[in-house]
């Protein structure tokens, strides 16, 4: 270690130079200032290290929010007939839950939170190729969520009809649904510039000695959902500029009774949406094949066919959106390619279970919290996977359109796939990024807790789709109670175990045990620097010489 | 580090210039910038298709001379755009200011066009929600949303290009952007040939249709 060990924290990289240091020089006699240059020393950092901190911050308050709203709705779920809220409300819960979700955590997700912290160190880089930009992408993103948090309470209140604003009830409704549509605008922009900065740090920061194919599988994953972001947003982007104009011009482009067609609106949405799904789910995967070599000191199973099946994966969602409107009046021929096309997509995604599941075989398993985590990916997300194919059939899927089984389906596959590959992510580079080390006990608890609780959570709802119980309604028939009820007490077991996950997380970034440089003995670059990094990431300029997962001394390129 | 590939790099003032890397960055979000009206481009196609007779009615009524006028207008302007660029890459400094400025003045005249056209679009009570429009039939009602859509969208563009021209501009004058220097002029001459490039696609689309 050459000159500076300073934590990254310590040192600042800032936009406004001059008027910071300023601030910081008040601060030597004011308590007011010294506390302003702190926030400040935040907000204005151009560091990828303090950005994907910010993010990490904003996105799980939000997340918080949202997980008391769905904790709501499965509390007036739990018996049948009205408990808490009248339906209204309700609407207003479900579409709040599912907008904080989607476009405010799960989209933005591990990219924003540990691709702008761990892609540069990963790559062995001082930070991404547009610092300044991937600032402007957090304030994007916090212009983009103000705007969403302010629709709630003005000009009509909470918007209604569910994250996906079909028109035309999107474009009648009398709720705040305009002020909703450009929040997501504004957040598709950030998400465009966090992309654009990806893909541009991925082709040309690479540290000497690293190649394409000895690139972390993390970088991969990121580098395929970046290509995502960029081709697909502006869609999106494009179709909820459309509605809001719709809202405030009429223009007529989606209204049919000026001769447009709602229809089209679906399309023009799923081309985006559908890809999007990818964006929540690959860099998740990048996450697990980090882990699994790790814990199971093995080569990673299959390098290429990882890094190519995450290509694919990013490719082929681009060619299966109408499978969400198997029920919307497109023509048998549509279903039929759609359907078809679909299942493609289920190969690149076994090809990956297949070759994690073979990096397990005959590895020394280690069972540490990231790896717990790891391995309920897999049982989660294959789930999540599996029930998703009787919906791609389109025979199952007409029978299966709009109920509880849909909703059961996408939390396994967001939540269980997502979600989880966040926890996994956050328990495997928590060292790293504060340089302390959490209680195992306690974390293993924790995931116990989350891991009984999420499929008593989620699984009844898979039974009760198909039993036929609809989506989106605030009340049901008898039948569906038993399971309903078990569902509801599945959210509190499921809430406990995240309670004692962050409060482990909390009391370790306290109090917690200092971590060494490499706790987990990993191969990659990012832990070839202290913990926490420096500013610039490397005291000097690292070179890979040798492979990102060579644990059994055979890595051949 | 790696990225000091490029023979510029080696002559920039930052020690971390990567000229390559800002370019490649900013031809990533021209492709944004494509798929946004890619998506403008589909909706008009997919209502060309339903409703061929009210776009060809619709589309007569457009002012082919000022469209076309101000197609003549936008095209010389990337002309001295890329003379702009070019002067300052042979260290020609009033030569590129003396360009900007025409580019600058180029776009002013294509955004006054603009004006008047809109004008009379809603003086005849051809804009979305009027009486007149929405009594005629439905195709041409989407005609005329998409119209605004796709001419008001390109507008912006048109008028975010004007700021980000100004601000070179500047930069220019500063001698941030030299011989040596120019990624930022370069990018803007490309953002600005994509804004010219959208133009001739929406020319045709909306004015010639008849």
């Amino acid at each position: 270690m050459g000159a500076s060990t300073k934590p990254y924290w310590q040192d600042d990289a800032v936009i406004f130079a001059g008027f910071y240091q300023r601030i910081k020089k008040y601060g030597e006699n004011s308590s007011f200032f010294r506390m302003l240059a702190w926030v400040l020393s935040w907000i204005f950092s151009t560091d990828h290290k303090r950005v994907g901190i910010l993010y990490f911050v904003s996105m799980f308050s939000f997340f918080a929010v949202a997980v008391i709203l769905g904790f709501l709705m499965r509390l007036e779920l739990m018996k049948s007939g009205q408990q808490f809220f009248d339906p209204a409300t309700y609407n207003a819960m479900f579409t709040l839950h599912g907008v904080i979700m989607t476009f405010l955590f799960i989209v933005p997700g591990i990219p924003a939170i540990f691709g702008n912290f761990f892609l540069p160190l990963q790559l062995g880089a001082e930070d991404v190729s547009m610092p300044r930009l991937n600032l402007a992408s957090w304030y994007m993103y916090i212009i983009g969520a103000a705007m969403a948090v302010t629709s709630l309470f003005t000009n009509g209140g909470t918007p209604d009809g569910g994250w996906t604003f079909y028109a035309p009830y999107s474009i009648l409704t009398k709720t705040n649904v305009t002020l909703a549509l450009l929040a997501a605008f504004i957040l598709g922009m950030s998400s465009i510039f966090t992309g654009m900065n990806f893909l541009t740090t991925i082709h040309r920061l690479k540290a000497k000695g690293m190649s394409w194919f000895t690139m972390p599988l993390f970088v991969w994953s990121l580098y395929a959902t970046a290509w995502i972001q960029v081709l697909a947003t502006p869609v999106v982007g494009i179709t909820l500029l459309l509605s809001a104009m719709e809202r405030a011009f009429g223009i007529g482009i989606f209204d049919p009774t000026k001769g447009g067609d709602p229809v089209l609106y679906q399309h023009m949405f799923w081309i985006y949406s559908h890809p999007v799904v990818y964006v929540m789910i690959l860099p998740a995967m990048g996450v697990i094949s980090e882990i699994l070599p790790v814990f199971a000191r093995r080569t990673i199973f299959g390098y290429t066919a990882i890094a190519m099946s995450t290509m694919a994966i990013a490719a082929s969602g681009y060619f299966v959106w109408a499978h969400h409107m198997f029920t919307s009046g497109v023509s048998d021929v549509a279903r039929l390619v759609f359907s078809f096309i679909t299942f493609l997509v289920a190969i690149p995604t076994a090809i990956k279970i297949f070759n994690w599941l073979a990096t397990l075989y005959k590895g020394s398993i280690q069972i540490d919290p990231p790896m717990l985590w790891a391995l309920s990916f897999l049982f989660t997300f294959s789930i999540g996977g599996l029930t998703g194919l009787a919906l791609g059939a389109v025979v199952t899927d007409i029978h299966l359109h709009d109920t509880y089984y849909v909703v059961g389906h996408f939390h396994y596959v967001m939540f269980g796939g997502g979600g989880v590959g966040m926890f996994a992510a956050l328990h495997f580079w928590f060292p790293k990024v504060t340089g302390r080390m959490y209680n195992f006990t306690v974390a293993k608890i924790a995931w116990f807790f989350f891991f009984v609780g999420f499929n008593a959570l989620y699984f009844p709802m898979l039974i009760l789709g198909v039993m036929g119980m609809p989506r989106r309604y605030h009340d049901y028939l008898p039948q569906y109670e038993l399971l309903n009820t078990v569902s509801t007490v599945g959210s509190w077991i499921m809430i406990t175990g995240l309670v004692i996950m962050f409060f482990n997380l909390y009391r370790a970034l306290r109090s917690g045990a200092k971590a060494s440089a490499n706790p987990w003995e990993s191969k990659t670059l990012e832990w070839e620097t202290q913990s926490p990094p420096i500013l610039h990431n490397f005291a000097k300029a690292p070179e890979m010489k040798h492979g990102p997962y060579e644990y059994e001394g055979e890595w051949v390129q | 580090m790696s990225a000091h590939t490029h023979p510029l790099d080696l002559h920039s003032d930052s020690p971390h210039a990567d000229y390559v890397g800002d370019k490649l960055g900013f031809w990533f979000f021209l492709y944004t910038e494509l798929v946004l009206f890619g998506g403008l481009f589909l909706a008009y196609f997919f209502y060309h298709m339903k409703y061929p007779e009210a776009f060809h009615h619709a589309g007569a009524e457009l002012n082919v001379f000022m469209g076309a006028g101000n197609t003549v207008v936008l095209l010389t302007s990337s002309l001295t755009m890329v003379l702009a660029v070019s002067a300052i890459q042979k260290g020609r400094k009033g030569l590129s200011l003396f360009h900007l400025i025409l580019t600058i003045v180029f776009a002013l005249m294509f955004m006054v066009v603009k004006y008047f056209e809109w004008g009379a679009k809603f003086h005849h009570g051809l804009y979305p929600g009027a009486e007149e429009l929405l009594s005629r039939e439905p195709g041409q009602i989407v005609f005329f949303g998409l119209y605004f859509v796709m001419t008001g969208i390109h507008g912006i563009h048109v008028l975010l290009g004007l700021i980000a021209l100004a601000g070179i501009f500047v930069l220019v004058v500063q001698n941030k952007i030299h011989k040596n220097d120019y990624a930022y002029i370069e990018n803007v001459g490309l953002y600005w040939h994509l804004v010219d490039l959208i133009w001739i696609y929406l020319f045709p689309l909306l004015y010639l249709v008849a």
